[in-house]
């Protein structure tokens, strides 16, 4: 048994997956996992989905407590962590304990961003990060008449598509001028726009939110818009994105700019530290452009290639980024990134659905579906293969991945 | 409570209880079982959760959906009519003493 520790900050996906991946590639130190939140980790994509609908916190975890005692993860739930000592290799936590380290990994993830809105502090003013967050937003949305999303990206929208089912009007409200304009195209924001306008939800898009309004007990009673337009709504979430929670890196002297910066490695400036997932930007293997991902894929991936290069397997992380938002029925998927496409071609397959497949220069880049799980798969299995996919090539299969990628 | 039975590659059987309105992929999470992986959590966004079904019992939790078998086909080991994503069978009543094969590998 080695006498190596490896201390991991944060009990999200990348911090859970961090621990496990540590274990299963053979690591026989210690390994201590520290969260902040209270409990065993869970999984957070539920919280926008299932879990506003069913409650069941239990099902979220991801792992039983016996998993962390049979493995011998050391996990300290409900812990913030206050300060990193790089020199003497330790953390602090909040409480002032020193824990001590050979290998530190930052999962620090993300927080949500507050918009410069006025009156945010009012009653029935509701954000979506953790398991409080979603239990507090599912106790007080069946006693919600109208619900105002303020943003309308993917937590927005998934939530939007939640309350709709309740039965609760929804009205959202985007600055820009289509929903989830940072993650997809515009011909899949369109289709989205139609579905969620089709199941009674008023979008307002290129419209900012100056103020809410208090009914006069502290409660909101509303919104103000920039253009001074009142909409009334008893219920507000705010989902204005989020911001790298980076600060900690920082202060102890990390090369941090939007996140953690990383090597290709997912080593910070100091190579006893690593950091993963949304709190870090990293070099993207395919562009070269550092780019910083809030996904799941992201962190555990980000944690099975520090995992390997912890054991002695070191490789530059290339895996493919994908992306999905289960809003209403209909899925969306998404594999690869599409910033720098210069052409596009969207294809309604049959089979219902919608495939939107990014070139750049000729060559594939991304391919965004809506309820078509085999392209998407197809689209992933093309892009981790390595070797460019010419926009010719496709076309001579009528665009159609699953047959291209069986042929190839 | 229904019991669901996971039988390891080398043969090793688990028999563990089920709530109702879990799936196969969430009971074997909450008891340990090994060899379900299941890094999406149930989204239906990767095949580590797959089992094979044993042929007593699939007639009763039935066969794939064409998306479910969209995602079987990127699974890590090799894919049978009984293949199913364990995260798309919903516990029952009527699966008490379900029988589920694990495969060699899930990544």
């Amino acid at each position: 048994m080695s006498s190596e520790r490896v201390v991991i900050v944060g009990g999200g996906h990348g911090g859970f997956q961090m621990a496990a991946s540590l274990r299963s590639e053979g690591f026989s130190g210690g390994i201590t996992l520290i969260g902040e939140e209270p409990g065993l980790p869970y999984q957070r994509p539920p919280l926008s989905k299932a879990f506003l609908k069913d409650g069941d916190a239990a099902r979220l975890h991801f792992r039983p407590q016996a998993f962390f005692e049979t493995n011998n993860i050391e996990l300290i739930p409900g812990t913030r962590v206050s300060r990193i000592d790089p020199a003497r290799k330790h953390v602090t936590t909040a409480t002032g304990d020193a824990i001590g380290y050979d290998h530190l990994v930052l999962a620090t993830g993300s927080r949500n961003v507050r918009p410069p809105v006025a009156n945010l502090h009012l009653d029935n003013v509701l954000t979506l990060r953790n398991l409080a967050d979603a239990a507090d937003l599912r106790a007080r949305l069946s006693g919600a008449r109208h619900v105002l999303v303020i943003g309308g990206g993917f937590i927005g929208m998934e939530f939007a598509a939640v309350a709709a089912d309740f039965g609760v009007a929804v009205t959202v409200i985007e600055g820009a001028g289509r929903l989830m304009a940072r993650t997809v195209s515009g011909a899949v924001s369109k289709h989205f726009l139609a579905l969620h306008e089709g199941r009674g939800t008023t979008v307002r898009l290129g419209r900012f939110v100056s103020e809410l309004i208090d009914d006069g007990t502290g409660r909101v009673a509303g919104v103000r818009l920039a253009d001074g337009t009142r909409i009334d709504g008893d219920m507000v979430l705010i989902a204005a994105g989020v911001t790298p929670n980076s600060e900690l890196a920082s202060e102890a002297g990390l090369a941090v700019s939007d996140g953690i910066d990383v090597d290709e490695f997912l080593r910070t400036s100091d190579p006893a530290i690593s950091a993963l997932g949304d709190c870090c930007n990293f070099p993207d293997p395919v562009s070269g452009n550092r780019v910083r991902l809030e996904s799941v894929q992201a962190a555990t991936d980000h944690a099975r290639a520090i995992a390997r290069r912890l054991t002695g397997k070191p490789a530059p992380y290339a895996a493919v980024p994908w992306f999905w938002s289960d809003q209403s029925h209909f899925k969306l998927q998404i594999a690869g990134l599409g910033s720098g496409a210069d052409e596009q071609v969207a294809l309604e397959p049959e089979s219902g659905g919608l495939v939107v497949i990014n070139f750049a220069s000729g060559r594939l880049l991304s391919v965004e579906t809506v309820n078509s799980a085999s392209a998407h798969m197809s689209a992933r299995r093309l892009l981790a293969s390595g070797r460019p996919v010419a926009q010719a090539d496709l076309a001579a299969h009528n665009y159609n991945l699953v047959d291209y990628a069986r042929a190839v | 409570m229904p019991k669901i039975t996971f039988v390891s590659p080398e043969g090793g059987r688990t028999t563990v209880e089920a709530s109702d309105g879990d799936s196969v992929m969430q009971t074997a999470l909450a008891n340990g079982v090994e060899g379900i992986v299941a890094e999406c959590g149930g989204a239906m966004m990767c095949a580590t959760c797959h089992c094979y079904v044993d042929e007593d019992w699939l007639a009763r939790t039935g066969t794939a959906s064409d998306e479910e078998r969209s995602m079987l086909d990127f699974a890590a080991s090799e894919v049978r009519p009984e293949s199913r994503l364990s995260c798309q069978i919903t516990v029952t009543g009527d699966l008490d003493g379900l029988t589920v094969h694990l495969p060699d590998a899930q990544i």
